[in-house]
């Protein structure tokens, strides 16, 4: 579900020729798994998903931001490379290493009507910070 | 953007003087009413790109310009690399030569509307276009280097298409300079099954109705006449540049710094252009326009094949090929000095004027095409390049209409089904996999593509020639 007002979850926020994701959660890795959510959404909707095939990825930055790019392209490579599409993410943040898994299926065209491809994450309004609320929040703009 | 907070040079062309850590000025090239349209984040990207080590003259931005990342997209921007100057992965994009092409085919729309239905779905079955398409061309490590390094000319030389088309290709279809074996194993993978793949996005292919000649002589070099049929196509390089732009991005973005460059945004990520990464940038980035070459080359043919299917014999020759998404090594005169520049344009093309370049001749007495995209279901553009884009721009000119609503917007404002239906009922056929795709795509998502071209024309960037209307468009 979208976040509101500042709830755990994902959403959209506008950019002119792309999208901006965004992750709130009340860990780091939660925030990154709800950005990975709003990554797919820009695709298909998370509902139309199902979780039948895993895929584990791990990266490592020391910059949290610099972090969530990696993630995020992660996922976009495996999105590309395995023409699948993911609706659950689990994230583990141990220092400056990431550990991801994300679950889904094979791009169904007919059920999927999936919209547009993300190209990758980019530095524009890229930002990984503890709100003054205590939750995490995780965004980016993505090039489609 | 407010345009009395700019410095007005002409009706079409805004000055951004220099102030704080700029080099140079930035310029804005639209009518006043296009500027009051954009985005004030078009204002600081231009301002920000006028900061970068090296710049030339001025950061420009096009009439198209809009929010992008790192430059706007419709920024220009060139780099003196004896004066410590930069090349930027932000300045070139992810979608690297991602570009235009224009097939001048010997038919008329009545032929094309005759058999219009069947006609645009035995195109959308034969373009691989949408998310999950894959394309009928597996390269092996050593196929790969050799598109790599050959471009549009490997795909010639591997039969899609013929060697007529290379002299109508930026570059003759060959980017030199490139470094296949640098590229990663991650890109080359990526691109694996993408090979003569449209895309999703804004990527197409339209058959479109030239309507009106505006410039008889050009409109004759070039070989439109009203009521021809045109097939455009617009794609780019593929995963391949998607993640070439990935990787280099965050490279350079780390290691600005260690090069004692301060970025006013990190999403300015550079190198200066005589550095290790810089060079290595360049050679890879180079393979990348070569990947988007023989992509469109290799669409043109899966194109070719179906025209000739519904119409035997028909000729589609290539009218021109433009790359909107690079940095190219060029000569251009700076204060009565020839200097070499890297000239980034990202979202913007090369609009080479009368007698400049490499055109081949019918080209070259009127100037190179430009050829402007507008939306599914608005007017396209073929314009000359003007002899005044050098002094105006470094021989540049705009790439599309630009969008005037974000793609989330536009989702909430028309459903794909809706504005299917809306442009059937004009006569205008689209297909694609995806309802909320088409929505994102609507014709009201963009600016006023007629007013794009105008201010380009008036400002000297480029002449318009003619006007085109869709009849088909196979989106991804």
């Amino acid at each position: 579900m979208a976040d509101d007002a500042g709830s755990p979850g994902w959403s959209h926020f506008p950019h002119q020729g792309d999208v901006g994701v965004r992750g709130i959660g009340r860990s780091m890795a939660e925030a990154f798994e709800n950005a990975a959510r709003a990554l797919t959404e820009v695709v298909a909707p998370l509902a139309s998903i199902r979780s039948e095939q895993s895929v584990t990825v791990s990266c490592r930055a020391t910059d949290p931001s610099i972090l969530l790019l990696d993630w995020l392209n992660e996922v976009t490579y495996a999105m590309a490379t395995r023409s699948m599409l993911f609706g659950e993410f689990h994230v583990r943040i141990s220092g400056d290493v990431l550990k991801g898994e994300m679950r889904g299926e094979p791009v169904d065209r007919a059920r999927h009507e999936p919209s547009v491809e993300p190209k990758g994450a980019t530095l524009t309004e890229l930002c990984v910070k503890q709100q003054p609320d205590g939750l995490w929040l995780a965004q980016c703009v993505v090039d489609v | 953007m407010d345009p009395t907070t700019l410095e007005r040079i002409s009706p079409y062309e805004w000055r951004i003087p220099q102030t704080g850590d700029m080099r140079v000025p930035a310029e804005i090239i639209a009518d006043e009413d296009l500027i009051r349209g954009m985005d004030e984040k078009v204002r600081q990207q231009i301002t920000n790109v006028a900061c970068l080590p090296g710049i030339v003259r001025a950061a420009y931005a096009m009439p198209d310009a809009h929010w992008g990342y790192g430059f706007p997209i419709g920024g220009v921007a060139a780099f003196d690399p004896d004066q410590g100057g930069v090349i930027s992965a932000g300045g070139v994009g992810f979608d690297i030569s991602c570009g235009v092409r224009m097939l001048a085919t010997d038919l008329t729309a009545a032929q094309i509307r005759s058999k219009q239905q069947d006609f645009a779905h035995e195109m959308s079955r034969s373009i691989p276009a949408g998310v999950g398409s894959q394309g009928h061309i597996h390269l092996d490590d050593a196929g790969m280097s050799a598109m790599l390094s050959g471009g549009a000319r490997w795909a010639v030389a591997e039969g899609y298409g013929t060697v007529e088309d290379l002299a109508r290709i930026e570059e003759q279809g060959q980017m030199a300079g490139a470094t296949p074996d640098m590229v990663s194993a991650r890109a080359k993978r990526r691109q694996r099954d993408e090979m003569g793949t449209l895309g999703s996005g804004n990527h197409y292919l339209e058959v479109q109705e030239v309507t009106d000649i505006f410039d008889e002589a050009a409109a004759l070099a070039y070989g439109l006449s009203p009521g021809q049929a045109v097939v455009t196509i617009h794609c780019g390089s593929r995963g391949l540049g998607h993640q070439i732009g990935t990787e280099y991005l965050r490279e350079m973005a780390l290691a600005a710094p260690g090069y004692g460059i301060a970025l006013p945004d990190r999403e300015l990520a550079c190198a200066p252009i005589d550095s290790e990464l810089g060079q290595r940038y360049l050679g890879v980035m180079r393979a990348g326009i070569n990947c988007a070459l023989a992509n469109r080359q290799i669409l043109t043919h899966l194109a070719r094949d179906v025209l000739e299917r519904f119409f035997p014999g028909c000729k589609a020759p290539l009218l021109y090929d433009v790359s909107h998404n690079t940095c190219k090594e060029e000569l251009h005169e700076i204060d009565g000095e020839e200097r070499r520049l890297f000239v980034h344009r990202k979202g913007a093309t090369r609009s080479f004027g009368p007698g400049m370049g490499d055109l081949p001749p019918p080209l070259s007495k009127v100037g190179q095409p430009v050829l402007i995209g507008g939306s599914m279901g608005t007017e396209s553009w073929v314009l000359a390049g003007d002899d005044r884009s050098e002094t105006v721009a470094l021989s540049s000119a705009c790439h599309g209409a630009g969008r005037a609503m974000s793609r989330h917007q536009a989702a909430r404002t028309w459903t794909g089904s809706g504005i299917r239906k809306d442009l059937a009922a004009r006569g205008i056929i689209v297909t694609s996999p995806s309802r909320r795709g088409i929505a994102e795509e609507a014709p009201g998502a963009y600016k006023d593509v007629t007013r794009v071209v105008e201010s380009a024309e008036r400002a000297g960037l480029a002449r318009r020639v003619a006007r085109l209307a869709p009849l088909v468009c196979v989106k991804g």
